[in-house]
């Protein structure tokens, strides 16, 4: 067994209409997801890329092709608990994910409902909440905590089903500057140092640029599959299929289109100045 | 410049006199000129969004007053009434707020409500309707038939058809994807060099206030710590790091370039900008 966590393989997808089938939604897509790593998936609107997440633990089953997740193909039936104990779901409006009245409660739902004893949820929900810095949080009522705030509770009642893998689909567009490199930064502990395989959905191009590896979808299919540095450098292809490039990249871009010789794969502030001034000291 | 909305001394305070009292906004002045494209920026909870509910006469002050060309609009009822339809408010995530059985009367709605007659009401809706980019056999669909992004533009549509004077949008953009947001940026903008409307966006993006608006506001902590041209504003990038704002990712690598011992002109905030910057110093094109 290899240590791919997730994989696609010509995953097709429609969905079905009453007037019969709808267009084709995912269009042969083939991806492997790495077990530990953490991976950016960019699209524009209707790009397939949240119909690819869905996929990843069985809310939506292939119209073609097929899923593993952890080997188990996500078709059989009976293998949906697994499957969903393995691979865990944060959506993107923190409010319809959220059905507990008090924080800890909100967090304990999902292990609840596992059959985990007692006082191992007790433990799950503790090290959940401190995983997503809202422990202090844990008697407070939801409602009343910034979106930010409620994302991480919703993170948190994932973690405490201890999946090895965390899909999260935009799970910032809802969210304000402080609320996202909130959620983005748990993101990434989760994935550091504790070994959780991340899928983060976004149009965000700062987000993604802070993935191990990035993959564009453009029409239900895969377009770009790479290093942030190296796919974020195809600036033609991405906007061609409707997506921007980060400024820094965009800035650099077009100062080569002027003839500059600077390099286009310095993503960071601190990259972009460094190409900069080694261009001005040229 | 000529004032169309104005506060003086506005304070509002929440809950007052239970124990959970909050003041939101604390001796405000603020002022939005005649055909003016003006940003707001802060953060959640710094008291914007409490800002421009007083703009059309959402909220009432608890002390302080809100003028509309000039008058009080709580000085009398029809004022405070007109008001509310020359100003217009387009919510967060507007796309909820769609209820009727067809795209059409949900953009008609507020025209309706104006008292106008059929006539008037159906051009105000295409009008509306195109400006938003909406085509017409998409008029009589229902609103929930539509994508997210098309709800939006209908309800956007709806306060566009009641062509007040000023059209006040908070976060527009929010949850779009680049296509999208570009798309929605020059609906906006369309509205406002046809009007000549004033233009008031509250956003949370720094890049989009900074290619968007003619001059900016920061609401920190109920009250107005800056407000000038965009290239005023983001000189003060550690005060609005702060505030959880930052500046734009031009200003941010200026800034280090300059930390860097390259003599440059850190005021840059747009990609434009840099670009031109750039390319002088290295004696090609014209700033």
């Amino acid at each position: 067994m290899s240590n791919e966590i997730i994989q696609t393989q010509d995953l097709h997808f429609s969905y079905t209409t009453v007037e019969g089938t709808a267009p084709t939604v995912l269009n042969g897509v083939d991806i492997a997801i790495e077990e530990g790593s953490f991976v950016a998936i960019l699209g524009h609107n209707g790009s397939g890329k949240s119909t690819l997440a869905k996929h990843m633990n069985a809310i939506l089953l292939p119209s073609g092709g097929t899923v593993y997740v952890d080997g188990m193909d996500t078709a059989e039936e009976e293998k949906l608990l697994n499957i969903r104990r393995t691979v865990g779901m944060v959506f993107q409006n923190p409010d319809n994910q959220i059905v507990a009245n008090v924080v800890e409660e909100d967090v304990a739902f999902a292990p609840e409902n596992l059959g985990v004893p007692p006082a191992e949820i007790r433990q799950r929900v503790d090290d959940a909440l401190k995983a997503v810095g809202m422990y202090e949080f844990r008697e407070h009522a939801p409602h009343l905590l910034s979106g930010g705030q409620k994302q991480r509770i919703a993170i948190a009642g994932v973690i405490a089903m201890q999946p090895r893998c965390i899909v999260l689909d935009e799970p910032t567009a809802m969210l304000d500057p402080i609320g996202r490199s909130d959620v983005l930064r748990t993101i990434k502990t989760l994935n550091r140092e504790r070994g959780v395989t991340a899928v983060l959905i976004t149009h965000h191009m700062d987000e993604a640029a802070q993935a191990d590896r990035l993959i564009v979808m453009a029409k239900g299919k895969v377009v770009a599959d790479g290093a942030p540095k190296e796919v974020f450098s195809r600036v033609e292809e991405l906007k061609a299929v409707g997506l921007t490039v980060p400024h820094t990249t965009q800035l650099l871009w077009e100062l080569r289109q002027e003839g500059c010789d600077v390099p286009l794969d310095a993503l960071s502030d601190e990259e972009c100045a460094h190409a900069l001034y080694t261009l001005l000291k040229q | 410049m000529e004032a169309i909305i104005e506060t003086k001394q506005l304070s509002h305070i929440y809950s007052a006199g239970t124990p959970f009292e909050r003041g939101a906004l604390l001796d405000v002045d603020f002022t939005a000129y005649k055909g003016e494209y003006l940003g707001i920026i802060g953060h959640t909870g710094s008291g914007k969004s409490t800002l421009i509910q007083h703009l059309n006469g959402l909220l009432k002050p608890t002390s302080g007053q809100v003028l509309f060309q000039g008058e009080d609009i709580w000085s009398d009822p029809k004022l405070t009434r007109l008001t509310r339809f020359q100003v217009g408010l387009v919510f967060q995530y507007p796309e909820y707020q769609l209820f009727e059985e067809t795209v059409y009367k949900d953009i008609a709605f507020g025209p309706r409500n104006m008292g106008l007659d059929e006539k008037e009401i159906d051009r105000r809706v295409r009008e509306a309707a195109y400006f938003v980019g909406l085509r017409d056999d998409q008029l009589d669909k229902s609103p929930f038939e539509l994508s997210g992004g098309q709800k939006r533009r209908v309800a956007i549509a709806g306060v566009i058809a009641m062509e007040p004077k000023v059209l006040i949008l908070d976060e527009p953009t929010a949850g779009l994807d680049p296509v999208g947001v570009e798309s929605i940026l020059g609906n906006i903008r369309d509205y406002h060099q046809v009007h000549n409307a004033t233009i008031i966006l509250v956003s949370h993006s720094m890049e989009e206030v900074a290619r968007t608006v003619d001059r900016l506001v920061v609401v920190n902590d109920g009250r107005i710590p800056f407000r000038g041209t965009p290239r005023e504003v983001f000189q003060h990038g550690d005060e609005l790091e702060r505030m959880g704002l930052g500046v734009p990712q031009m200003t941010r690598v200026f800034h280090r370039l300059r930390a860097m011992g390259v003599d440059i002109d850190p005021s840059v905030y747009t990609i434009d900008q840099a670009k031109a910057v750039i390319l002088s110093k290295l004696g090609k094109g014209a700033v």
